[in-house]
C-alpha cells in the first residue's frame, strides 16, 4: 500500500493529469465536489439514479451520454438550479442543505449555459459588472477593471460597450464565460456550451475553455465535442438513463470502452 | 356599420328637426349661464384625474406584491395570490364600492378602529383593489414571458431574488407590461365614473347634478362623453410616445 502511494506521488510529479488522481485517493484534502447517492425525480420520471461522483480540485471532467440521460440535470444539481430529492452534495467542503449553504456554493461555482443567457437589455460590460457590483459589492471602477481583464482573456475587449444582440453566437458565449469568471469561481460548470452554436464558431469557444482548463480550473463540461474531451479532460463520465455507466481516462474511454452501451454511443457519435 | 351610420344620421336629424329637441344653450359659452355650466362640469376633471392616478399607482404596487408570490414554486406561497386574484376579479365594481363605502367603516369599527371613509378614499380604495387583480395578472404574464434562463444566469452570478427582479427581469418585462398596463389605466379612468354614486364630485357626478337642475340630459351627457374621450385620447397619446421611446431604446 505505501509503495503504491509513493508510485502515485512520483507519477504526479511527471504528469499533470495524474495530479487529480492523487486528490481522489484517500488524502485528507477536501474534494472540489462530492456527490453521494443523488436521486432526482420529475414527478414520476426518475432523472438521476443513485449518482456518485467525486471531483478533485483542478480536475477536468467531461460528461457525455445520449440526450435525456441526466447530464444537464446532474450539473444543474451541483449549484442547486435543480433541487435534488435525496443524496448529498458537498462543494468545496460546504454541504448543501439550506439557503445559506446554497448561496455559499453558488459563490464558488460559475456556470455557462447552452443558450448563453446573457442579459439582453444591458451592454457587454454591464453584463460582466452586474454580479461583482451587486453580489460582491465591488465599486464600479474595480468591477469594470475586472470585467476588462476577463474580456481580454476571452479575446473580445473591443466589444465591451456593445449590446448583446450585436454579437455573434460564439462571441456571446465567450462573454458568458467571462461573466462567470468575473465572479472568480473555483469551479466552472459548462452545460453543452457549444450546442447552440454555428459550426464555425465552436472552436473559438472551445479554445477559451481549453485555455481555462490549462490554467488549472476545476470544471465539469457536458458536451458532445469528443475532440475537445480528448484534449482537455482528465476523466470521462458516461451517463445513460440517469445513471453513471462508465468513467475513465479519455484514453481508456475512447480506445477501450468497458460497457456495451458506451461502445454503441461512441460508435454513433464518432461515425461521421 | 350601415346600422350605426343610420343611427347616427337619425340622431343628427332629430337635432335639426322640430324645435326644442336640442338645447345647446345650456352649455353655450357665449352666455353667462352656459359658461358657468361649462366651468362647473370641467371642474370635475381635477377629481377624476386625481382619483384615477392615485388608484392606478396603488393598483400597480398592490398588483406587483400579489404577482410576485403568485409565481413562487412553493404552492403555499402561491395560494394566497391565486385566491386574491380569483376573489377580487369576481366582484363587480359597483357592489364593491358600496361595500367599501358603507360596510368597511362598520367592519373596522367592530375591530375597534374608528375611521371615516370619505367618498374620495372610498373610491380610491375600491378602484385600486378591483384593478389590482388585473394588474397582477398583467405582471405575471409579462414576467413569465422572460425566459427562465435569465433568472438562472442571475442566480449563478450570485444575485438575490430582489436583485434579480430589479436588475434583470423587470427591466426586460416592463416593455411587455407597459401596453396592457396603460390599457388598464384607461379602464380606471372610465370606471372612476362610478364614484359619482357615492357623492364624489367628479365629471359624472357634476353632469348628473347639472341635469337635475337644467333638464337637458342629451347635451350635458354628450359633453360628458366628450370630456372622457379627450382625457383618454391624451393618455393614449402619452402611452404611444412612451412605448416608442422604449422601443427605440431596445433596438439601439
Amino acid at each position: 500500500m505505501p509503495v503504491a502511494g509513493l508510485a502515485t506521488v512520483v507519477r504526479t510529479i511527471h504528469s499533470g493529469k495524474a495530479r487529480s488522481m492523487i486528490d481522489q485517493s484517500e488524502t485528507n484534502r477536501t474534494n472540489a465536489i462530492e456527490i453521494k447517492g443523488l436521486n432526482k425525480w420529475y414527478d414520476t420520471y426518475h432523472a438521476l439514479k443513485d449518482v456518485d461522483l467525486t471531483v478533485a480540485h483542478g480536475e477536468r471532467i467531461v460528461v457525455c451520454g445520449p440526450s435525456g440521460s441526466g447530464k444537464s440535470t446532474l450539473i444543474r444539481c451541483v449549484n442547486s438550479l435543480e433541487a435534488h430529492d435525496s443524496g448529498q452534495i458537498t462543494v468545496d467542503g460546504t454541504r448543501m442543505c439550506d439557503a445559506s449553504s446554497i448561496e455559499a456554493i453558488r459563490g464558488q461555482v460559475g456556470m455557462v449555459f447552452q443558450q448563453f443567457n446573457l442579459f439582453p437589455h444591458l451592454t457587454i460590460l454591464q453584463n460582466l459588472t452586474l454580479g461583482p457590483m451587486k453580489a460582491r459589492g465591488l465599486s464600479r471602477k474595480d468591477a469594470e477593471e475586472r470585467a476588462m481583464k476577463y474580456l481580454e482573456r476571452v479575446q473580445i475587449p473591443e466589444q465591451a460597450n456593445k449590446k448583446v444582440s450585436a454579437l455573434s453566437g460564439g462571441q456571446q458565449q465567450r462573454v458568458a464565460i467571462a461573466r462567470s469568471l468575473c465572479m472568480e469561481p473555483k469551479i466552472m460548470l459548462f452545460d453543452e456550451p457549444t450546442s447552440a452554436l454555428d459550426p464555425e464558431m465552436i472552436s473559438e469557444v472551445l479554445d477559451v475553455i481549453v485555455d481555462l482548463a490549462e490554467s488549472g480550473m476545476t470544471m465539469i463540461v457536458v458536451t458532445h465535442e469528443m475532440g475537445f474531451a480528448r484534449r482537455a479532460a482528465d476523466r470521462m463520465v458516461f451517463m445513460d438513463h440517469g445513471a453513471i455507466v462508465e468513467t475513465g481516462t479519455p484514453e481508456e474511454f475512447f480506445d477501450a470502452p468497458k460497457t456495451e452501451r458506451c461502445r454503441t454511443f461512441l460508435n454513433q457519435i464518432l461515425k461521421h | 356599420m350601415k346600422n350605426i351610420l343610420a343611427l347616427l344620421s337619425l340622431t343628427a336629424l332629430a337635432g335639426c328637426g322640430s324645435a326644442g329637441n336640442w338645447g345647446w344653450y345650456v352649455i353655450d359659452p357665449r352666455t353667462q349661464s352656459g359658461w358657468n355650466n361649462i366651468t362647473f362640469l370641467f371642474d370635475g376633471f381635477g377629481a377624476t384625474i386625481q382619483l384615477s392616478v392615485i388608484a392606478a399607482v396603488i393598483s400597480m404596487i398592490v398588483g406587483l406584491m400579489v404577482a410576485l408570490p403568485g409565481m413562487s414554486t412553493n404552492r403555499w406561497i402561491r395560494l394566497p395570490s391565486r385566491i386574491y386574484v380569483e376573489f377580487v376579479r369576481a366582484i363587480p365594481l359597483l357592489p364593491m364600492l358600496f361595500w367599501v363605502f358603507y360596510g368597511l367603516p362598520v367592519v373596522l369599527k367592530s375591530m375597534g378602529i374608528t375611521v371615516r371613509i370619505d367618498a374620495f378614499w372610498g373610491a380610491v380604495i375600491t378602484l385600486a383593489i378591483s384593478d389590482s387583480a388585473f394588474t397582477a395578472e398583467i405582471y405575471r404574464s409579462g414576467i413569465q414571458s422572460i425566459a427562465r434562463g435569465q433568472t438562472e444566469a442571475a442566480k449563478t452570478i450570485g444575485l438575490t431574488y430582489t436583485q434579480t427582479m430589479r436588475y434583470v427581469v423587470l427591466p426586460q418585462a416592463i416593455r411587455r407590461i407597459l401596453p396592457p398596463l396603460a390599457n388598464q389605466f384607461i379602464y380606471i379612468v372610465k370606471m372612476s365614473a362610478f364614484a359619482s354614486v357615492i357623492g364624489m364630485q367628479e365629471l359624472t357626478r357634476r353632469a348628473n347634478e347639472l341635469v337635475v337642475t337644467e333638464y337637458r340630459p342629451l347635451e350635458i351627457y354628450t359633453l360628458l362623453i366628450l370630456e372622457y374621450l379627450v382625457l383618454v385620447l391624451i393618455i393614449s397619446f402619452f402611452v404611444r410616445w412612451l412605448e416608442r421611446k422604449m422601443g427605440a431604446d431596445e433596438s439601439r
